[in-house]
């Protein structure tokens, strides 16, 4: 797997196949990027679950939080990793105790750790770095061109409706305008 | 994963354009209103909190300016657009983001001269303080960086002149000192030079020229190229310290590499309040479909007319970089290899008078300020743009009394040049 650039169907596939997703590192306060991204999937359906030590026992948007993942009583489909990077090894080796273990390892826009991707694709496990599932899922969906950012893909079909203002991950669409640049500077910054 | 990237007139076409969502319009609706309504509260909070994507009042953002943001980023390699009511709110918006008052910014002092009047005083009631450097003695930026300059910005190619920048070059100066470049692409289009792959972080446009293309519409866009990290700086409050505007939110952590623009639209747009009206949107979008061939067509006939100039025995100078021998030559080449934009200037030997009478004499040239329309245009700056500089000041803008500016259109190239011919013979 090339983690400095994934497919669109590759992480089109993963948001299309987890259901539950627990969120370590989840904040309760609402102008931090992980709530964000906890909230707006949270409405889009998923099954999210907060991951937070030192809040362990609060509920955050009505869902419990949990200290480590070995506490939550259900089984979990993506882990997403909303912390430093030197942290997602150790998260990794968490996720691989559980039974079943997650199908997918994903760690946020900035987090990259690839000796934790190599474990966990050792283990079979679909690995995501460097990526926000928001945005992700605002891009394949399309949603976030409404805030004028490039979702790098094009489409000639009429893409299906989520709701008011809501738009659908099951979108057909092909690769649009590149951020080379912008790629590039994320491949140095990711390596330091 | 070989994935194929689409080309430039692809793109042109293509990019931030599906086909409506709930009536299957395959043209973009010009969806003219200025309010959305909420699912639930939990909804509008989601909106106004930024947690979710979506439309809350026109100043802030749109479905159809929406579809030209995306479009124009990707057709300049960016992350992200945001669209304003012209070239100049856009400018206001960026160095709202980037200045406290009391900083400073290097600007290349060749430039268009609504630009120049800008910095040198709208600004300064900011206390936003331009610096000048020279564009052709690139050390001349170096030098005038100072422990309070936020930002390097210069045009891709300038305004009227013809000059252009060596913007890798500049831009090294810029990754030195830690600050963002910024570069105006107005006259050069993406199609001629994408300036984020020549190492700016910013590009800023008016629309209102070859993009729009028709002389119809004004407009502005910001395009932020994803490429500077806001945070590591710490030097840009708006962009990596939580905001009390947003509810303490910080937009570099959050939003990543399209974190300018989000900034631009939230802290700048939202307060500010320049946005782009729907229809001129719609308009400047259609234009966006054939900037290919326009520019193609654009530059074929710049470059017949300026060579016919060039050898006219009433002119003194043709400043165009796409002649052999003009200083910015090599410079057009490597920046911008099929063609050096459609605007240039040339010299009269008569001087002032001859001026006059050649933008009196022309008969499908139209006498007016604007650059970058179907039709082609003639000033004669010294009578009218500049006419209340000193004599002193008009030749060090490039607009001494001799000088007439050309944007050429599409017309037939033959035509353009019997009419300049004919004018000339009378001048």
């Amino acid at each position: 797997m090339n983690h400095d650039a994934y497919s669109d169907g590759y992480i089109r596939g993963i948001l299309n196949t987890v259901k539950t997703i627990a969120m370590v590192g989840a904040s309760e306060r609402d102008n931090r990027p992980s709530y964000f991204a906890f909230k707006y999937l949270l409405e889009r359906g998923y099954r999210m679950i907060p991951v937070n030590p030192g809040h362990a026992g609060e509920t955050m948007l009505g869902q419990k939080i949990y200290a480590r993942l070995s506490d939550i009583p259900e089984p979990i489909d993506m882990v997403d990793i909303f912390r430093a990077s030197k942290h997602a090894l150790a998260i990794v080796q968490e996720a691989l105790l559980l039974k079943p273990h997650p199908q997918v390892i994903w760690m946020q826009l900035g987090v990259r750790n690839d000796e934790a991707a190599a474990l966990a694709e050792a283990n079979g496990m679909k690995v995501v770095m460097n990526r926000c599932p928001k945005i992700e899922y605002g891009r394949l969906s399309s949603e976030i061109a409404w805030i004028g950012v490039n979702t790098r893909t094009l489409s000639a079909k009429r893409p299906p409706i989520g709701g008011l203002q809501r738009m659908s991950l099951n979108r057909s669409s092909a690769p649009g305008g590149a951020t080379a640049a912008a790629d590039r500077v994320q491949r140095q910054e990711s390596d330091q | 994963m070989n994935e194929r990237i689409p080309g430039f007139a692809t793109l042109a076409v293509h990019a931030g354009a599906q086909p409506d969502p709930t009536t299957g319009a395959r043209a973009t609706p010009i969806y003219q209103t200025t309010s959305y309504v909420f699912e639930s509260v939990d909804h509008a909070a989601s909106l106004f909190g930024l947690q979710t994507f979506g439309n809350i009042y026109t100043r802030i953002g749109n479905p159809t300016t929406a579809v030209l943001e995306e479009r124009v980023a990707a057709l300049e390699g960016g992350t992200a657009g945001l669209a304003t009511a012209s070239g100049h709110a856009a400018q206001v918006l960026i160095f709202h983001c980037l200045l406290q008052p009391g900083d400073e910014f290097v600007a290349s002092k060749k430039l268009y001269g609504g630009s120049i009047n800008q910095f040198n005083h709208a600004f300064k009631n900011f206390n936003w303080n331009v610096v000048w450097a020279d564009p052709d003695d690139i050390s001349s930026f170096e030098k005038a960086i100072s422990p309070k300059t936020k930002a390097i910005f210069t045009e891709s190619i300038a305004n009227p002149g013809g000059v252009i920048t060596d913007m890798a070059a500049v831009a090294q100066i810029a990754r030195r000192a830690g600050v963002p470049y910024i570069v105006d692409n107005t006259l050069a289009t993406p199609y001629l030079c994408k300036p984020i792959d020549h190492g700016a972080d910013i590009v800023v446009h008016s629309l209102t020229k070859f993009l729009g293309g028709h002389g119809n519409s004004m407009g502005g866009m910001i395009v932020d190229g994803g490429t500077f990290n806001w945070s590591r700086e710490r030097r840009y409050p708006m962009l990596c310290e939580p905001r009390p505007e947003y509810h303490g939110v910080v937009m570099h952590e959050t939003f990543g590499n399209f974190g300018f623009a989000m900034a631009c639209r939230m802290l700048a747009l939202r307060d500010i309040g320049p946005a782009i009206a729907p229809f001129n949107a719609f308009l400047i979008l259609t234009g966006i479909e054939t900037l290919p061939l326009r520019m193609q067509k654009h530059c074929e006939n710049t470059q017949a007319v300026a060579e016919w100039i060039a050898a006219h025995p009433k002119v003194a100078w043709v400043s165009y970089p796409g002649l052999p021998g003009d200083r910015y030559h090599n410079l057009a080449k490597k920046y911008c290899p099929l063609g050096a934009g459609a605007v240039f200037t040339f010299g009269l030997k008569a001087g002032y008078d001859a001026g006059v009478n050649l933008v009196t004499n022309v008969q499908l040239f139209s006498h007016l300020a604007n650059i970058g329309d179907t039709r082609s245009l003639i000033i004669h700056p010294a009578s009218t743009t500049h006419r209340q500089l000193t004599d002193a000041q008009k030749v060090q803008a490039g607009a001494g009394p001799d000088v007439v500016r050309l944007s050429i259109g599409i017309e037939d190239k033959d035509d353009l040049i019997a009419d300049l011919d004919q004018a000339l013979a009378a001048a």
